[in-house]
């Protein structure tokens, strides 16, 4: 190699993640200097897991901001109507079905409960995990609550919820293209259904690796990120709720 | 080598630099108003960044040559840019930058003021642009002062002026609108050109008054300019449109106000007929 | 003392199809995104020459091609600047040479997120298949331009290649916005918590950071282009009107009512904007490294150049509204977009005197990469001065729509990348491959280039003055004749240029096959990728992770054995 091998610095470097310290490095442990748990690099898989969420939330919702933006612009956008040759309005609001958007987002709020719960057991588990390996010594039956078979049952129950809102909506004469509030509609809850489907799906995997008996950490990261998403596709939900009741 | 790249970059400055100097192609002559100003503006402009141009084209060929790897060179400066006189060099450079940019942009905000904060005069020449594939059809009120309806669903764009804009001949105010194929305006009046585009987007740009505006479906624009010179200038469509967009031409006349009174009048008189 | 560190732990995998298509190697993943670029820049190239071609001689019979008529002059100009913005500037030196080099350079084994990195690979190309794709559906590929404005492109039959052909463009462009999305959310994640010991933010090399700004960009930009894409796919074939007024199309009236036009616009440049920088910033970053490498001094105010890119990061959000000046959008905007527009050119200006400050005093060697990095700031000042022409509202009106904006926007976005593309390609070429490419050649090739691109670009600016609008196929309208001079001299120059980028063909294939081999140092660089095996190992580093002690740009540091000093070089030798 062309570089030189340092045997003692001069002066310790800042390093790259705020250990002021100036502690000497860590053998094997990566070079983190933080505690472990599970497994020596797990928390640092965790914390870029969650990272990677951080920010790919970040395109989600400039996606939801542009539909938000054009909904908006089209609320309060006059249009020439050469019939008549003057400037008006044409935005007329839709009646919601409500009770179906009620009940749905109950749904889904209980949901976001459920996934949380999961969450937290999963962390337990990887927590205690080194405990189980001592003969002798269980942490509980691995028969546990199935937090995360009820968050997919609900998720599933959530898009079918709104599926009967899509087709209550036709029963009544409202399609994608009858108008622009109606449109937007449409445009909303469907982007979200399909973010959501796409939550439901990491669920699905999740609890599909404890049958094929993938490492609890593995599957502790896969909870943690859904759970995180879950949440934010729940308070999105509220949101484009509140913009499709409220806003106009 | 580097003396290749000074002599390159010493040609490509001069040689680029003297056709905006001598104008070898340049704006079409004025002929409205607006125009004197704009191309003022522009000029003034150009002066500032042909300078820029000069300083960093030159300056970099200057140093090219100057610092090129010569043998028994000795190491490079190590200047890293952290002292205080090169911070200071950083900033006034910046802030000269900022200043020439931002008082050239503020010098020219009186001339898009005046054109485009004020509404029309109430004594201008009204004239509706119509823009469709791959044509123009400018329609005239008439005496009434007022412009019919239209509708889309009657656009017929093979019967001719008045049927292609879609003029629904049931309401009172079409009865003396009609349709030329030609924008004939009186000089020295200021025009209110109401832009309406019938499919796409077209704009209405006329390069000798230095006027551009897009015609946008949904929406009637307002623009207005004043002719100062008689002839014939083109339209040309300055948006892409469609298979026909390089076709899309038509003719701003501009003529005295006695020919432009006869002429609508001779329009008005083929209506009744 | 060499750590062994953490990592998303993935063994040098066996057989062909996981080692070299479905690769999870970040090394392999950036040369598949490059020679993707390559591709793309050969098509987008060979669709510049047909519509020059058309422009002069429109009625010469082409072999295979036939006559170039005026419909496909449309087609051929639309699907030449999508490809070009997308799967060329937007790429190669994103995710190509990022991806490559990214983790070397910031001392780890690879991205933060291998499997989603091969995926956003994959979509890329896809979508580029699906782009493609769209010349040989019914009715060919759109003519609505790369920007795709309403009514014109959410109408099936607003014109030839305006159905089957439109869908494929917006769902190739969708493709690769997810494509986009998924490559930056790796490159923060990998800046943000992979690197090495001692490379903090302000030891990282210049192309670091403008990876890094850059995928912050995207994220912020390619969300909103997917909307207005969905948007646009919705009014195209499922009859909403988010951007169709009411109105007629071929001579019947359309269903739509109430849309906006300038909605779309809005959406557009709202991502338009911030994409013209993802185009030039990692070329920016490309080039401050090689002019100080070759000029064997540190990059002139490092922080200055980092401040500078930031800067222009924040504002590139705030200046969409120049692109709309004369759109029907409210005169009163105008100003507030324009004077953004020209703070904008501050930082710009500021780098530019920081690139020519690092030459000063330099012992400048003018290797094939310098040559384009200098090349990229020439053309960087052309293209630049001509912006604050563009800025005012006021100039705009003359200007807009005429060939003036395409010789701006050609000079400053496409051709310096393209520069900063090249001289990235020909410093990292030995890294890559293992060999390096012959220099002689590579002169011959940037004379062509550098020459021949002036020579293409300069006189568009005398005929945007002449009154030569944009996306006219044909010179109908008689002032334009007297122009046709200017054009066939264009038309020629753009010939022989592309004809020099052969030059650049036959060195990289031969130099892959028998190019002399490379050391792991060829241009006596400072920065970690150098500290390796060319090409490198696997893991980057053959099992141990480097420890930085150094900036990347310490050239010519007063008191070193040699003229430059490795980041991981013992931190015994003092530098700032």
């Amino acid at each position: 190699m062309a570089t030189f091998t340092p045997t003692v610095p001069a002066r310790v470097p800042a390093t790259s993640r705020g250990n002021r310290n100036n502690l000497p490095p860590i053998e094997g442990g990566g070079d983190d200097g933080r505690p472990d748990f599970g497994s020596p690099d797990h928390a640092v898989r965790l914390r870029r897991a969650r990272l990677g969420l951080l920010i790919a939330l970040t395109p989600i919702l400039m996606l939801f901001v542009s539909f938000t933006s054009a909904y908006v612009v089209r609320q309060g956008l006059p249009t020439f109507d050469p019939a008549t040759n003057t400037v008006r309005r044409d935005w007329l609001p839709i009646p919601l079905p409500n009770t179906l958007f009620l009940i749905n987002t109950i749904v889904l709020l209980v949901s976001s409960v459920t996934v949380e719960l999961a969450r937290r057991r999963t962390a337990q588990r990887v927590a205690l995990e080194p405990v189980n390996s001592i003969p002798g010594v269980s942490i509980g039956s691995d028969k546990e609550f199935p937090w995360l078979g009820i968050t997919v049952v609900l998720g599933f129950g959530f898009l079918a919820g709104q599926f009967l809102a899509w087709r209550d909506l036709a029963a009544r004469g409202f399609f994608v293209a009858s108008g622009p509030s109606s449109s937007f509609v449409y445009l909303l809850t469907g982007a979200h259904a399909l973010h959501l489907l796409g939550g439901v799906l990491a669920l699905l995997i999740a609890g599909s690796t404890a049958v094929m008996r993938r490492s609890i950490e593995s599957r502790h990261i896969v909870v943690d990120v859904t759970a995180w998403y879950w949440h934010f596709m729940a308070l999105m939900w509220v949101y484009i709720l509140a913009l499709m009741e409220f806003a106009h | 080598m580097g003396l290749v790249l000074l002599l390159f970059l010493c040609l490509l400055t001069f040689s680029s630099l003297y056709f905006f100097a001598a104008k070898t192609w340049w704006f079409q002559a004025a002929a409205s108003s607006a125009a004197a100003g704009l191309d003022h503006q522009f000029v003034n402009t150009g002066i500032a960044m042909a300078i820029c141009f000069l300083v960093a084209q030159l300056g970099l060929a200057y140093i090219l040559f100057k610092f090129r790897d010569r043998q028994g060179k000795e190491r490079a400066g190590y200047l890293s840019g952290h002292t205080r006189p090169e911070i200071i060099t950083i900033v006034l450079a910046a802030c000269l930058f900022m200043a020439v940019d931002i008082g050239v942009d503020l010098l020219g905000g009186h001339l898009w003021a005046a054109e485009r904060f004020r509404p029309p005069v109430p004594t201008a020449t009204v004239v509706e642009v119509n823009a469709m594939q791959f044509a123009w059809y400018f329609r005239y009120p008439g005496p009434d002062a007022k412009f019919g309806a239209t509708k889309p669903e009657l656009e017929d764009a093979s019967a001719g002026g008045e049927s292609a804009v879609g003029l629904d001949t049931r309401d009172p105010s079409s009865k003396d609108d009609f349709v030329s194929g030609v924008m004939y305006v009186p000089i020295d009046k200021e025009v209110d050109a109401i832009l309406r585009a019938h499919d796409v987007i077209h704009s209405f740009g006329v390069p000798a008054m230095r006027v551009k505006q897009d015609a946008v479906p949904g929406l009637a624009i307002h623009m207005h300019f004043t002719p100062t010179k008689l002839g014939d200038y083109d339209v040309v469509c300055s948006q892409l449109c469609g298979l026909g967009h390089y076709k899309m031409h038509a003719i701003v006349r501009v003529v005295s106000q006695e020919e432009f009174d006869k002429w609508q009048a001779a329009r008005e008189a083929d209506k009744q007929q | 003392m060499m750590t062994t560190q953490d990592h998303s732990a993935h063994h040098a995998p066996q057989g062909f199809i996981r080692k070299w298509i479905f690769s999870l190697d970040h090394k392999v993943i950036g040369i598949q995104y490059t020679f993707l670029g390559l591709l793309a820049v050969f098509v987008g190239m060979f669709l510049s020459l047909l519509m020059r071609i058309h422009l002069v001689w429109p009625n010469v019979a082409l072999p295979f091609l036939g006559e170039i008529k005026p419909e496909t002059y449309l087609t051929l100009v639309t699907m030449h600047g999508t490809i070009m913005v997308f799967f060329v500037l937007t790429t190669a030196p994103q995710a190509g040479f990022g991806n490559y080099a990214l983790p070397i350079q910031i001392g780890a084994p690879d991205m933060a997120f291998p499997v989603l990195n091969m995926l956003s690979f994959w979509i890329t190309f896809l979508g580029f298949v699906v782009m493609v794709g769209a010349f040989f559906v019914t009715g060919g590929a759109p003519l609505h331009g790369w920007t795709g404005y309403p009514p014109l492109s959410a109408l099936q039959s607003s014109g030839p290649g305006e159905a089957a052909g439109a869908d494929f463009w917006g769902i190739g462009i969708a493709l690769f916005c997810v494509g986009a999305l998924l490559g930056g959310l790796n490159f923060i994640t990998t800046t943000l918590d992979m690197r090495a010991r001692g490379m903090t933010f302000m030891r990282m090399p210049l192309t670091c950071w403008a990876w890094f700004l850059t995928a912050i960009l995207g994220l912020l930009a390619f969300g909103v282009l997917l909307a207005a894409c969905i948007l646009l796919l919705m009014d195209r074939n499922l009859g909403t009107s988010f951007f169709v007024p009411a109105g007629t199309i071929n001579g019947s009236v359309t269903a739509h009512k109430g849309g906006s036009p300038l909605l779309w616009q809005h959406l557009f440049w709202f991502f338009g904007h911030p994409e013209v920088y993802i185009a030039i910033l990692p070329s920016m970053g490309v080039v401050s490294t090689l002019l100080s490498v070759f000029s064997r001094k540190p990059v002139f105010s490092y922080k200055t150049i980092v401040y500078s890119m930031l800067t222009i990061v924040v504002l590139s959000f705030t200046v969409w509204g120049h692109h709309m000046f004369v759109s029907g959008m409210s005169p009163y905007s105008a100003y507030g977009f324009s004077i953004p527009t020209m703070a904008i050119t501050v930082p710009s200006a500021v780098l530019t005197f920081c690139w020519l400050a690092t030459l000063w005093q330099g012992k400048i060697r003018f290797t094939t990469p310098a040559l384009f990095a200098i090349g990229f700031v020439s053309l960087f000042v052309s293209g630049g001065v001509t912006g604050p022409f563009l800025a005012q509202p006021a100039l705009d009106i003359v200007l807009h729509d005429t060939y003036f904006v395409i010789a701006h926007f050609h000079l400053i976005m496409g051709v310096a990348s393209m520069f900063g593309i090249l001289g990235g390609f020909y410093y990292w070429f030995p890294k890559m491959f293992g060999k390096m490419m012959n220099e002689t050649l590579g002169k011959v090739h940037f004379w062509f280039t550098f020459a021949g691109a002036y020579a293409i670009f300069i006189p568009m600016h005398y005929l945007g003055l002449a009154g030569q609008p944009r996306r006219y196929s044909q010179p109908d309208v008689p002032y334009l004749h007297a122009l046709l001079p200017v054009h066939k001299f264009i038309t020629v120059a753009a010939f022989i240029t592309i004809t020099g980028q052969l030059i650049f063909l036959a060195n990289l294939i031969w130099s892959l096959w028998k190019g002399k081999k490379a050391s792991e140092n060829p241009w006596e660089s400072t920065t970690l990728e150098w500290t390796t095996a060319s090409p490198p190992p696997h893991d980057n580093f053959g099992g141990h992770i480097p420890v930085v002690n150094h900036g990347a740009y310490e050239f010519g540091v007063p008191g070193a054995p040699r003229d430059y000093v490795m980041q991981t070089d013992p931190a015994t030798v003092v530098t700032h």
